[in-house]
């Protein structure tokens, strides 16, 4: 009969979990769920890693995504991203893909796309699991040598890297770059939560960054930039007291250098100054000479109570790099195809202590699809989320935004119907996902908040272009019926009184023009509203090109224009159809028709012509 | 336009002034638009003297830079474009062929110049009023509506027609009954009865009614159109006979009577040529339930609208002087019922004939 277990035999058989193996074994806490997941999960991880490492350097990213199938294998793909960022040391590669947890980002508190330092080696921890092949890194990290090339195998017992080789290899692409491989059990697809998708969305916020996809069929899809300056570089800051949980304190408590609580205090927070230092001490009776590393547990308690409740000046908000209102119009334009834009930046706001920053954009009309709910893509500092959209606080606040007052339709609590693109993006040095795999904006209060105040600003903005889009309609009906009735006029009189009628059509053409004019202006009056431009928006007419006041004017010219040659003097010249037909179609605003004059200063897409050679969109539908 | 410049122009002419009109107003920069004399009740007058209604100097513009005016506009024009081609090829045509000779997808559009004939008919009116000409003049006729049975001999188109000898159908009456295409000859008649329906007037025809009482016998299928009450206009006129009314007992009946005896308002302008001021009121009337006996199963209750036309009618200036028509139109309010012609089958297939209308003829039991 065998003997219950003792405390020494249970003791023989704890032992100490490594990282590594408890990811390995809670991979969906990561993203690497499953085949379909997994390979979106590591070229995001990727992708994330380059932009960041590029924007660090102040280099352009220019970034070449490639995902091939291993021959003879069902579900085994090579995912290979490509940057032409600053490189990474040969010393430190085995450690930045081959050990979790390790990284530069998770002990500052700067505004960058990763936060953990967990995502690409797992992403190779869960290639070498699916398929037992090694990372393969190439790196170029200085433009008089040549590239290192290392296989990687990661020891998940003890979280360490093994090299299985390491070699110079030639690196004909830049003067600097990295590029990573990691094969994996994977699956390929198109469309919702792909990695085509992914990328479009990481083009629309990045509008500085080009990319380069080439699927598994050879397809080539390129997101040309939009914009040549680099976001700002985020200044790094301190941790505002009121953002730190006491776990964290703690841990800063022991690892404080410092030989004094008053300086640890006010070295290692912001907004922290001498004489809050002093009252934080008192109020918690601890005296200002006490050393951090050595504070009894039920102080450090006292201490952080303490400074919880004293009265600290907010944190800094000069840390956060918003994408910006051109950039996000650039970026949306670039990849949506809309006819109007909207974007708005709200005002550094605070939750928990931590700043942070929302944005909005609005896309309506154009190529959009215009059958069933909005779409909206979401962000956390530039980075797409793709997951979860109905946990996010952003998405939460979609449906808040009474939409049917911008002119929009919406049953309670949905989101709105339409040919709408909703972009949300938050910016911020710590985001509280709601998971680990950072896929939904935990919703608190201050954050939905001013996702509800951004998404209203832009909203505005869309009601107020689709309030005159529809005056303009009508106008342009109006003038549309006059002009098609003065055809008949004009030939009736011709065949009463047998004289030629062009000059009567000629006139009636113009009183037209004019009436519907001058109506159209009392219309914009009854609005409130002047008919210039809204700030934060962009038009684009029906050739793809923005629309400006100058060239709206200057279609109206063309179009009375055209439509002035006759029917009856059998001329060379093509009756040119009436606009009556638009009637019973959709609207479409006479301000967007036939503009041909671009915006002064407007930043054509970047990248020579006739790159895509896989039609945009071709796989969205 | 006063009568007596008007004569100076064709109507050819005229349509030519209208479209040249336009043409300065258009390059004056003008809204181009034309005066349409009003057919509403607010623009006629009763004319006390003559005991006719008479079309006033109201007129509304017809703009084209006005959404709601801007199609009528136009379609006014089409009309007289198309009356001007007739004009012109000495041809003429019902009001159903300038429907079809104006109506057309308009270019560039899915939009028709004109949906039914129904939209034509009142523009083919206004057009008529505007040009101060007269349908005929446009070279336009309606399609017949209505038949003549009685003693008189009249000549068509020059053939001749015996009324007395037109079977069950009767001669059916022309749009148009001017002089120059109908000529009166030989009439016993001595007087003529204008039945509202087709169904009493054949059965006043089978019965013979015409010949016992040597009468003319007409129907205008409800409201009589044009060509039957300009043709009545000129036997009453010319051949001196009395004209009497028989109409259902409601206040669609007693209109018909009106526009019979004073004239229409939308036709206002046409009054002259063919109001008959002398025509008598036989029946039925809201006292013969009474004095005839009809049983009450027969009566059929008023409607609210009923109730509202007849309060309208007994307003009319034209009615509004006369005791007997107050009385008359009063007892229908209060009696809550009206009465069909058809409704003297219930006391006997030729009551009508046989009873009824001697009876009323005898005593002279006529509304004036």
């Amino acid at each position: 009969m065998a003997t219950a277990p003792d405390a020494q035999s249970m003791a023989k058989r704890q032992q100490e979990i490594s990282v590594a193996d408890f990811f390995a074994k809670n991979r969906h806490m990561l993203g690497f769920d499953n085949a379909r997941k997994a390979m979106l999960t590591a070229v995001k991880e990727a992708v994330d890693n380059s932009l960041d490492a590029c924007e660090e350097a102040r280099i352009l990213p220019e970034i070449r995504v490639e995902i091939r199938k291993v021959e003879g294998t069902e579900d085994h793909f090579v995912m290979s991203v490509r940057d032409n960022g600053p490189g990474i040391v040969t010393a430190q590669i085995p450690r930045v893909f081959g050990k979790l947890l390790y990284g530069s980002k998770f002990h500052r508190l700067r505004m960058s796309r990763g936060q953990q330092g967990i995502g690409i080696s797992a992403a190779g921890m869960y290639g070498q699991i699916t398929t037992a092949k090694p990372v393969q890194i190439t790196s170029r990290a200085f433009k008089s040598r040549p590239a290192r090339y290392h296989e990687l195998r990661m020891d998940l017992k003890r979280n360490e890297p093994v090299i299985l080789e390491d070699r110079e290899v030639e690196w004909p692409w830049s003067p600097t770059g990295t590029q990573v491989d990691i094969t994996m059990k994977a699956t390929f697809f198109r469309g919702r939560q792909s990695v085509d998708e992914y990328l479009e969305q990481t083009a629309i916020a990045n509008p500085h960054a080009s990319f380069t996809f080439v699927a598994p069929d050879a397809t080539i899809r390129t997101f040309p930039r939009a914009a040549t300056e680099l976001p700002p570089e985020p200044v790094e800051i301190q941790p505002h007291p009121h953002g730190i949980e006491l776990g964290i304190f703690t841990r800063l408590l022991h690892d404080s250098p410092h030989r004094s609580m008053g300086v640890f205090l006010t070295s290692s927070f912001s907004r922290v100054n001498s004489h809050a230092a002093g009252q934080v001490c008192k109020a918690s009776g601890i005296a200002l000479s006490a050393v951090p590393g050595e504070l009894h547990p039920e102080d450090a308690e006292k201490l952080f109570q303490a400074l919880q409740n004293a009265d600290l000046p907010p944190p800094r908000t000069d840390c956060l790099a918003p994408i910006g209102v051109e950039h996000l119009l650039k970026g949306m334009h670039k990849e949506l195809g809309a006819e109007f834009y909207s974007a708005t930046t709200r005002k550094p706001a605070i939750y928990r202590g931590n700043p942070f920053q929302i944005e909005v954009g609005l896309a309506w009309g154009g190529k959009l699809d215009a059958e069933g709910a909005a779409r909206v893509i979401r962000f956390a500092n530039r980075v797409p989320l793709q997951y979860q959209l109905s946990a996010c606080s952003s998405t939460k606040a979609v449906m808040d935004v009474a939409w049917k007052s911008y002119g929009l339709q919406q049953s309670k609590g949905s989101l709105p119907v339409g040919p709408l693109v909703i972009m949300v993006h938050m910016a911020s040095v710590w985001v509280p996902f709601t998971n680990q795999a950072k896929e939904a904006i935990a919703d608190y209060d201050e954050i939905r908040k001013e996702f509800k105040l951004a998404l209203q600003e832009a909203g505005r903005k869309l009601g107020s272009y689709l309030k005159r889009k529809q005056a303009a309609a009508g106008q342009a009906k109006r003038r549309n019926i006059f002009n098609a009735y003065i055809e008949e006029v004009v030939r009736a009189y011709q065949s009463i009184t047998l004289e030629d009628g062009s000059s009567l059509r000629e006139a009636l053409l113009e009183t037209s023009r004019r009436k519907t004019e001058l109506a159209e202006k009392l219309e914009a009056m009854k609005h409130h509203e002047a008919p210039e431009e809204i700030e934060g928006t962009l038009v684009i007419g029906s050739d793809g090109l923005p629309v400006t006041l100058e060239s709206i004017e200057a279609a109206a010219e063309t179009e009375a224009d055209e439509s002035a040659p006759g029917r009856i003097d059998a001329g060379p010249e093509e009756p040119v159809e009436g606009d009556l037909e638009s009637l019973a179609a959709p609207v479409h605003p006479a301000a967007s028709h036939k503009v041909r004059a671009p915006r002064e200063g407007h930043s054509e897409p970047a990248g020579p012509v006739g790159t895509t050679l896989n039609l945009f969109g071709e796989d969205e539908a | 336009m006063n009568s007596a410049s008007k004569k100076k122009f064709s109507t050819d002419e005229k349509i030519v002034q209208m479209a040249k009109n336009v043409h300065s107003q258009g390059l004056a920069g003008n809204d181009p638009l034309f005066h349409v004399p009003s057919r509403t009740l607010a623009n006629v007058n009763f004319n006390e003297v003559k005991r006719i209604i008479e079309m006033g100097e109201g007129k509304t513009a017809r703009e084209f830079f006005n959404l709601g005016q801007s199609k009528k506009f136009m379609q006014t024009l089409l009309v007289a474009e198309a009356c001007k081609r007739l004009v012109h090829a000495g041809k003429t045509n019902s009001i159903r062929d300038l429907y079809y000779m104006t109506k057309h997808t308009i270019a560039g559009t899915r939009e028709n110049t004109f949906d039914d004939q129904a939209e034509s008919d009142p523009i083919i009116e206004d057009l008529e009023v505007t040009l101060d000409s007269l349908r005929e003049e446009l070279h336009l006729f309606a399609s017949n509506k209505g038949a003549m049975v009685g003693e008189i001999t009249v000549v068509d188109g020059g053939d001749v027609i015996d009324a007395r000898r037109m079977g069950t159908g009767g001669w059916s009456v022309p749009s148009i009954v001017e002089p120059d295409v109908i000529q009166f000859r030989e009439c016993e008649a001595k007087f003529i009865l204008l039945v509202e329906k087709d169904a009493m007037w054949r059965r006043l025809n089978e019965d013979k009614f015409w010949r016992q009482h040597h009468c003319i016998l007409i129907h205008g299928g409800g409201q009589p159109p044009r060509g039957v009450r300009r043709l009545m206009h000129r036997m009453v006129n010319e051949l001196k006979l009395p004209l009497y009314v028989f109409v259902d007992n409601d206040p669609w009946g007693y209109y018909i009577y009106s526009v019979v005896k004073q004239g229409s308002i939308s036709l206002a302008y046409e009054s002259r040529r063919m109001a008959i001021p002398n025509a008598k009121f036989i029946g039925l009337s809201s006292k013969d339930v009474e004095t005839f006996q009809i049983p009450e199963e027969v009566t059929i209750r008023l409607e609210d609208t009923d109730i509202a036309r007849a309060k309208e009618i007994m307003a009319y200036p034209w009615f509004a002087g006369k005791k007997a028509w107050q009385t008359e139109i009063q007892r229908m309010l209060s009696s809550k019922v009206k009465l069909e012609l058809e409704a003297l089958s219930a006391k006997g297939i030729t009551f009508a004939s046989d009873e009824y209308l001697p009876r009323k003829l005898k005593d002279k039991d006529f509304l004036d």
